[in-house]
């Protein structure tokens, strides 16, 4: 896999095996030297023209744990307000040589283009592109729920999720039709007809303004963050309303399956679409969320990296050998 | 540029039946069958056959961005990429800097239009004072200056408050002038980058709906009933704005609408290769809006093709979708992209391309004393000789345009531009410039 631009670029194949890496990685978590030498010496970008702080750092947070070199480069608002064009930053990363750029951008699109555009050779993970994808988010998201009602591992065939909130401008929810409808998930959307994307009923995936319809009996609910400056916008009155009708309450929670978790890919607007006792309860896997999202991008990164050139393969005998060898040195 | 005394032989004058058409004094001697004419004795005989014979284009909407963006294009650039593509005269859009919003700036256009002497340059003067959509610029100012202004638009941006459009309508009704209205409700198209649909909102782009188009077009049509004056509608590019144009003009209002290339030809489905090379606005649209802007070419509800050539530099593409300009070039090939869609599809005959192409435009401009007249005795000389056959590729460093923003790259041309003739002067000979 060159690059990692959308959640289509992955088949059902592909994304079972960086899901399968991925719980392989995760089981570096539970020991005290965290860290494999997989991608020692070699460099990554973390290109993050929008604020991201969970992002970056599970981004940072993966790269190092491959022992790969991590150079960071942050910039508030768009590239044309900085003065600095995608174009040329990317040409600076690729003469520092950053071999795989992780980018995010308000722009939609802006991985696809540094990409395919011709100014640079680096393999692209796309980590958000204004409100198209957000392919990495979609793949932990599936770990997570494969990890908490599949047990780990198989098939998510038959699954019901709902995703509620604003999908009209939420990458999110792009990248989770996709994967989850790849992998087998049948995915109903949730939002205010004001917050429905044009054209959903071409979806892979149904759609309906009825929340409690919806979640009743779902596996799983991923709420997604609805920002204040939609109400100016006249999207929806007020938070209330939008609340009364959108927002997961525990009275709510509890028609999901007995079994059933409940996701945000964060952050959380408390109150707004998520009620603190949902957040805060049994059902809640936000925590996991995070914590998979390093293993899901490790896993992404020894994608990327394996299309470029020999990486060592990662096997638990490998994640064992070193564990067991000599510790790594390298920040 | 050397004064043509020049015998076309056995050329086709809209691919009618061939004849030889001598030219001399800037105007058409004389017409007769093929092999009939000999000239005299400083007549230069030139072979046309199997060649087509127009009159020189006329484009209602082109941006020569001089004065302010001599950067992007030049009036003497702009002029000779209009030769080469067979137009003898263009309407220079007002969204300059500064606007061409006073009598004082249209003027220097028209003025350095003139010095080039490759393309008539009929200034086009801004509707409002800066664009800004608040207060009426001068127009009478404008009209009765040495620019002769007679058409008026804010382009780029809709005139979209009603009662300065009403207003605007009415004022030029006094010189007979026209207001050409790019028409975009600016509160359904805010941050808008493509058409909306299905498509943009999986490429995660703002949608650009084609109601925010169609809505301003009905009300602009029913103002200009409303008022009694006439209303111009900029590069309308939807199924819906075609249907409102048709139903205005069976109702009998003043209105005339054109449509650009790249309209005709283009869908919005290269927004997902995310290259702002094909941004614009309006944005490209659905395979069904194409066949309706054809059809609605075909059969007059639209009455005429406009390029809206619009130069940037290379910077304001070579970026992500969101921070390009919207705009591309067009005056190069705007005949050949008609031929393609529109001749060689059975759709219109080189007859009435050339009613679209030259006449009309001429008309709907104001500069059909000179411009768009029929090919016949004692006519100014303003011709463009066109090879149907001579297919060409498009490599944007080989077009005339300082800018290099064309949606084109490497697509074969269907037709060529052999010649272009201003006033019996060639400004091409041979697809080159004179």
């Amino acid at each position: 896999m060159r690059h990692l631009l959308s959640a289509a670029d992955l088949d059902r194949d592909r994304a079972d095996s960086i899901l399968n890496t991925a719980a392989q990685l995760a089981t570096l978590q539970n020991r005290s030297v965290k860290k494999l030498p997989t991608l020692r010496g070699r460099t990554i970008a973390n290109l993050f023209f929008e604020d991201s702080t969970r992002t970056r750092l599970s981004f940072e947070a993966a790269a190092k744990r491959l022992s790969a070199d991590v150079i960071t480069f942050t910039a508030k608002g768009s590239s044309v307000s900085k003065g600095e064009s995608l174009k040329d930053t990317a040409l600076t990363l690729e003469a520092m040589g950053a071999e795989v750029v992780v980018v995010r951008h308000g722009a939609s699109g802006a991985a696809h283009r540094l990409a395919h555009s011709g100014w640079t050779q680096a393999g692209v993970i796309n980590a958000g592109d204004g409100t198209h994808e957000h392919p990495t988010q979609a793949l932990l998201d599936a770990y997570t729920i494969r990890d908490r009602l599949c047990a780990g591992a198989g098939d998510l065939d038959g699954l019901r999720v709902v995703i509620v909130g604003d999908v009209l401008h939420s990458r999110v929810a792009r990248s989770n039709v996709i994967l989850l409808g790849t992998l087998g998930v049948e995915v109903t959307l949730v939002a205010p007809p004001t917050l429905m994307p044009k054209g959903v009923e071409s979806w892979p995936c149904r759609y309906t303004y009825d929340l409690d319809e919806a979640i009743t009996g779902a596996d799983a609910v991923m709420m997604l963050r609805v920002q204040a400056e939609r109400m100016n916008a006249a999207y929806f009155p007020s938070a209330h309303e939008y609340s009364r009708s959108f927002g997961l309450t525990a009275a709510r929670a509890q028609r999901l399956a007995d079994h059933g978790i409940v996701l945000h890919p964060g952050p959380m607007n408390r109150g707004m679409e998520i009620s603190a006792d949902v957040a805060d309860g049994p059902r809640s896997v936000v925590v996991d969320q995070v914590a998979n999202g390093v293993s899901v991008r490790m896993a992404v990164l020894y994608e990327v990296f394996g299309a470029r050139a020999q990486v060592g393969a990662i096997g638990n005998t490998e994640v064992d050998d070193f564990i067991g060898g000599e510790p790594d040195v390298q920040g | 540029m050397s004064k043509a005394d020049v015998l076309l032989s056995g050329v086709r004058p809209l691919n009618e039946e061939a004849c030889d058409v001598w030219i001399s004094d800037g105007r058409i001697r004389q017409i007769g069958a093929a092999g009939s004419l000999v000239g005299d004795r400083h007549t230069v005989r030139q072979d046309g056959a199997g060649q087509i014979l127009l009159p020189g284009l006329v484009d209602l909407h082109t941006h020569l961005r001089e004065p302010g963006r001599e950067d992007a294009e030049t009036i003497a650039t702009g002029c000779a990429a209009a030769a080469l593509g067979g137009f003898t005269a263009v309407h220079a859009m007002a969204n300059t800097a500064p606007v061409a919003d006073t009598a004082g700036v249209v003027e220097q256009v028209w003025r350095i239009g003139q010095a080039t002497g490759r393309c008539d340059v009929y200034p086009v003067g801004a509707v409002t004072v800066g664009l800004a959509g608040e207060q009426l610029a001068e127009l009478e100012s404008m009209a009765s200056s040495a620019a002769r202004v007679r058409v008026f638009s804010d382009d780029g941006i809709c005139v979209s408050d009603a009662v300065l459009m009403r207003r605007a309508l009415e004022y030029v009704k006094a010189f007979g002038g026209v207001i050409a209205q790019h028409a975009q409700e600016p509160r359904l198209t805010e941050g808008a980058q493509m058409n909306e649909g299905a498509l943009s909102a999986q490429l995660g782009l703002t949608g650009w709906p084609a109601v925010a188009e169609e809505a301003i077009i009905a009300r602009d049509v029913l103002l200009a009933e409303h008022v009694g004056s006439r209303l111009h509608v900029c590069h309308l590019s939807t199924r819906g704005s075609v249907e409102i144009i048709r139903w205005a003009k069976q109702r009998g209002i003043n209105v005339t609408a054109e449509v650009t290339p790249h309209h005709l030809l283009l869908t919005e489905d290269l927004a997902a290769t995310y290259d702002p090379i094909y941004k614009v606005n309006p944005p490209l649209r659905t395979v069904d809006d194409v066949a309706a802007v054809r059809e609605g070419l075909a059969d007059g509800t639209i009455d005429i093709v406009a390029t809206d050539h619009a130069p940037h530099p290379h910077e304001a593409k070579d970026c992500e979708w969101s921070a390009g300009a919207f705009g591309m070039l067009g005056l190069q090939t705007a005949l050949p992209i008609v031929v393609e869609t529109m001749v060689a599809s059975g759709l219109m005959s080189w007859a009435q391309l050339a009613q679209q192409m030259s006449v009309q435009p001429a008309r709907i401009g104001q500069v059909d004393h000179m411009h768009g007249r029929p090919i016949e005795v004692g006519e100014p000389a303003n011709l463009a000789l066109i090879d149907p056959q001579k297919q060409w590729t498009v490599h944007p460093e080989t077009l005339a345009s300082l800018s290099r923003n064309t949606p084109y790259v490497g697509m074969e041309m269907p037709a060529s531009v052999r010649g272009t003739m201003l006033r019996g002067e060639w400004t091409v000979v041979d697809g080159e410039l004179e």
